[in-house]
């Protein structure tokens, strides 16, 4: 009877995966029950009621307002708001110096293009780490003290104590004003998105962007001068030993921004070029017997196609930057890592902490690759 | 009128016409070419100059000491020979540092022996499996007369050497293990692989090592323990083990069907068919993006800073903590970073090579 | 209507298939296929595309799995029974289309892969068995070479060679020249004709109608998934009694 089952392709099959299943379930099972056991011998108790307890202990900087008297769970919201923050500003400044980075390596001029190799190489075989302690050293060993910052604009000044620049005051009904900002940036948004499609399937011919940006003005313009909005500069001053007053960028957040950006804009400058490469040669040459010259031919025929075939290589290089602002815990920027770490350290919550941690992430990942799926197919709708 | 053509002789053969572009020609051409090339040279000579002027004309060389760097303005090249040795070996005890040094370099012959294709085979599996047993037996001593150095004692270069052979060399196994199962016909292997690779795939490396050294301890019976270098290297072939599935399930999904009708129709079973048709042309087709991931593989050990080990570049941290001397980072970090430069660079360029190599090879 | 001019013997039955109905999703794509062939006899299937020609012989060693019915092969029948299902295709040999070959291993290497790894020869013994057939595909010369330096011609006949090495009782053909340039069609036909001389079984897929008459014992027309008719070639030629047989060699004689 065994052997009848051994020798049944289907049974087999089925057998097969039966025992598979019993052991990586018994598996899993003994790890949680060892857990169970070594947590209950420690005297740590499971779940997540500990996030409403005070987290007592300090954040060096954040979007949000944070002090230590408030909740775990409120320091969580910090460390993802910031983990978002550093993210989001290096996917778009390596997105634009990447396609810099693509023209010049493209470029026929031998130095230019030699240049932007020699970055590359240097940037793509070394590690990460490596590069952001190199630039925190650049940063808090290489700068002047406070008392004699460089300033490279008025206003502006740069020392070991971080960047500081003038902040933008505004008073009166200030959420109106935002929600016109937010509504308008969104209209441009939708125009620029959906001109293509329109212009191509409907033969529309109304200047779409240029209307959206000029709505978006006199948008913001009555929302501001309805609500009496006033803006001032908060410029900052120095006073005794640092400055006060306006905005600044600690060292560990701009190491952690520039170190990020420079090791991006590799990756996402090669994935851009070789998108551009794939394009066949067949394009040019139709376009430039056409008459069309360089830019434009770029701009408007190859790079279109090109940007169906760059689409899913940068989703996960969007996705690779995010997972790399783990790193902040290097050079001490405080993102999500760094107050799980701290978190796990103070109340022996792991389980919880580092769930906490691994959820965010996949929550992050797998909506970024929706939307971008989403793109990529509506991408390959517009051109078809 | 006739406006036939027969041609009575051989057209005449002319001397070819020279068209070269001339290098002065590609960068002072036209305008804009020569505007871009002063530019260049001329940031170029700025970042040169002001390197070289550190890097070399103020720095301290090797026969300074900490004072003459603290008054130099320089580099303190000086700070690198003293504290060599601490970099690379880290804390390892400095009458057995031949040790760590003989490791590193069996582990980098053995790697380079690896690289040329007629080199594969039989032996050298068999070279590697000595290879690793004699470095762990050396690294940990303990027998033979050689003193007993516990894992926690070891760093530097050969702790990012064995990091590097071990997430590679157990997660190239376990990441054809997961493509085929993600290409399985049977829904729980597939499922099973998917799950495993995305969710590791949308995970950033520091929360695997957390897992790894945090919780891991916590899920292990009371009594049992697993060493901490172990446990990071575990980590690390996990994250291996899911990039480099989803490089050679690639591989697979470009291998024409007939091949597996064929071996079917031949009669050879599922495991002969995958270990002798299927895997060596799938592999053979993904040569350059698996050296790719390598790289990253490698680059990838030295996060093990974020869970307290000490690899290279922990080690070249933990000197810098010397207070006598006057933090040279941007030195220090530079050494580092020319070693992983060095390994990095000569994998990618053997990369190419190999790419260029096998596509000359498959069209006769 | 089917017309089976030979009544077979049981014992001698080297295919049997009986009631045979295969289904893609909804799709039906073989209807009761009812077709014996005896050892040493030679059948060529043809028909218009997407009759369920090829279907039917993918269907003998279970590259296809057939829902209803039931396919013999030697005596023995072809379930989910692996044992069984490994016996028939030590058997039954196969020739594809697109040659198949494997492309990372030299011609000899190809040929001698199966018998070393299913029949556990010794690398000595299935060499000379490789060398044997490779000279009677009259390549023995290219036993060294991979078979991206060979012809499409040459790769077809490696691919018969190939199977010849498992010692098959029972050869079947998909289509071997459909993808083949003109003027190797005759090297490979003539190579599969001389199989035929020294009298093995085969199955043949083809559109080469004169392949058919100079070889074939009996011809098997197949439309939309069905026997329409079974004749001698000459009979089939000459006298088609079906009218969609009669319409399919109109155009195909066009």
């Amino acid at each position: 009877m065994l052997s009848k089952i051994w020798f049944d392709r289907r049974l087999r099959g089925w057998c097969l995966q039966a025992l598979l299943i019993a052991m990586v379930v018994g598996g899993l099972g003994w790890l949680a029950w060892n857990a169970q056991a070594n947590l209950a011998r420690r005297g740590i108790t499971s779940g997540f009621g500990f996030l409403e307890q005070a987290a007592r202990f300090p954040i060096s900087e954040s979007l949000l307002a944070y002090d230590t008297s408030d909740s775990f769970g409120h320091a969580f919201l910090v460390g993802i708001t910031n983990t978002l923050f550093v993210s989001v500003l290096v996917i778009l400044f390596s997105t634009v110096l990447g396609l810099g980075l693509a023209l010049a390596r493209r470029s026929k001029h031998p130095l230019v293009s030699g240049s932007a190799t020699v970055y590359l190489e240097v940037i793509r075989n070394t590690p990460l780490v490596v590069q952001l302690l190199f630039w925190y050293a650049m940063l808090t060993v290489a700068l002047p003290s406070a008392r004699q910052a460089l300033s490279p604009l008025p206003g502006v000044f740069l020392s070991v104590r971080g960047l500081y620049f003038p902040k933008l005051v505004l008073s009166g009904e200030v959420l109106w004003f935002w929600v016109a900002v937010a509504v308008s940036l969104l209209m441009v948004i939708a125009a620029v998105m959906l001109r293509p499609m329109l212009k191509l399937r409907h033969g529309m011919r109304f200047p779409l962007v240029r209307s959206a940006l000029a709505a978006a003005v006199v948008l913001v313009g009555v929302a501001a001068w309805v609500g009496g909005v006033g803006a001032s500069l908060d410029v900052p001053a120095l006073r005794g030993l640092n400055y006060t007053g306006g905005s600044t960028y600690t060292p560990e957040f701009t190491a952690l921004l520039i170190g990020l950006v420079f090791y991006s804009t590799a990756f996402s400058g090669e994935i851009i070029r070789s998108g551009i490469d794939a394009v066949p040669g067949g394009q040019w040459e139709a376009g430039s017997s056409l008459g069309i010259r360089r830019w434009h031919l770029l701009r408007l025929i190859v790079f279109p196609q090109a940007l169906r075939i760059i689409l899913p290589p940068m989703t996960s290089q969007y996705l690779s930057i995010i997972k790399n602002s783990t790193l902040a815990l290097a050079v001490g920027y405080p993102d999500l890592s760094f107050v799980v770490a701290t978190t796990i350290n103070q109340t022996g919550q792991a389980i919880e902490g580092i769930l906490i941690l691994m959820g965010v992430f996949l929550t992050i990942s797998l909506t970024v690759s929706v939307l971008m799926n989403f793109y990529n197919r509506r991408l390959a709708l517009v051109q078809r | 009128m006739t406006h036939a053509y027969l041609a009575t002789q051989p057209p005449q053969a002319l001397p070819p016409t020279t068209n070269t572009v001339t290098l002065w020609h590609r960068l002072f051409g036209d305008a804009i070419t020569a505007i871009a090339t002063v530019a260049t040279l001329a940031l170029l000579a700025v970042a040169l100059g002001k390197t070289i002027n550190w890097g070399v004309l103020h720095a301290v060389w090797p026969d300074g000491d900490a004072a003459a760097c603290r008054a130099a303005s320089g580099a303190c090249w000086a700070f690198l020979s003293e504290k060599l040795r601490q970099i690379l070996f880290g804390i390892y005890p400095p009458g057995e540092q031949w040790r760590p040094a003989l490791t590193s370099v069996i582990l980098l012959v053995l790697g380079a022996a690896s690289l040329p294709p007629v080199c594969w085979g039989k032996r050298l599996v068999l070279a590697w499996f000595v290879g690793i047993v004699t470095v762990l037996l050396l690294m940990r001593g303990g027998v033979l007369g050689l003193a007993g150095v516990p894992t926690a004692a070891w760093g530097g270069l050969p702790v990012t050497l064995l990091l590097a052979v071990f997430a590679l060399g157990a997660g190239f196994p376990l990441g054809i293990l997961l493509a085929l199962g993600r290409r399985a016909e049977m829904p729980v292997p597939r499922m099973l692989s998917i799950g495993v690779i995305e969710i590791i795939r949308g995970l950033p490396l520091v929360s695997l090592l957390f897992v790894a050294s945090i919780l891991l301890p916590l899920m292990l019976p009371d009594g049992m323990s697993i060493d901490g270098l172990l446990r990071a290297g575990a980590a690390l072939t996990v994250f291996s083990a899911a990039y480099l599935a989803e490089v050679v399930r690639g591989g697979l999904q470009s291998l024409p069907r007939g091949q597996g009708e064929a071996s079917r129709a031949l009669g050879l079973s599922w495991w002969m068919m995958t270990r002798l048709v299927v895997l060596p042309q799938a592999l053979r087709s993904v040569l350059a993006p698996l050296t790719n991931t390598a790289i990253v593989m490698i680059k990838n050990t030295s996060l093990v800073l974020i869970v307290g080990l000490f690899d290279l570049l922990s080690s070249g941290r933990a000197a810098l903590a010397d207070p006598a001397w006057p933090t040279p980072y941007v030195e220090t970090y530079c050494f580092i970073a020319a070693i992983y430069f060095a390994i990095c660079f000569s994998l990618s360029r053997y990369s190419m090579w190999l790419e260029a190599r096998y596509s000359q090879h498959r069209s006769h | 209507m089917t017309i089976d001019t030979k009544p077979a013997a049981p014992d001698t039955l080297a295919v049997r298939i009986a009631g045979m109905h295969k289904w893609y999703g909804q799709y039906h794509a073989l209807r009761d296929i009812n077709l014996s062939v005896r050892a040493g006899e030679r059948v060529v299937i043809c028909g218009p595309s997407g009759s369920g020609k090829s279907t039917m012989i993918r269907c003998i060693n279970r590259l296809e799995e057939h829902q209803q019915g039931s396919i013999e092969v030697n005596g023995t029948p072809l379930t989910d029974d692996l044992r069984h299902i490994d016996e028939i295709r030590s058997e039954v040999g196969m020739v594809f289309q697109h040659f198949n070959l494997f492309p990372h291993l030299t011609v000899l290497e190809n040929c001698i892969l199966a018998p070393m790894w299913v029949k556990k020869q010794s690398r000595q013994v299935a060499t000379e068995t490789a060398m044997r057939y490779l000279e009677r595909v009259r390549i023995p010369e290219q036993a060294g070479k991979y078979p991206g330096q060979l012809s499409g011609g040459q790769q077809q006949r490696v691919a018969i060679a190939r199977s010849l090495c498992m010692n098959p009782k029972v050869m079947l053909f998909d289509e071997p020249t459909s993808a083949l340039d003109p003027e190797m069609v005759k090297e490979v036909l003539d190579t599969m004709a001389s199989l035929a001389d020294d009298g093995m079984t085969m199955l043949c897929v083809t559109h080469e109608m004169g392949f058919a008459r100079r070889v074939a014992d009996r011809v098997v027309f197949m439309d939309q998934g069905s026997i329409v008719e079974i004749n001698t070639p000459d009979a089939f030629f000459s006298a088609p009694q079906h009218e969609r047989s009669r319409a399919f060699l109109a155009q195909l004689l066009q």
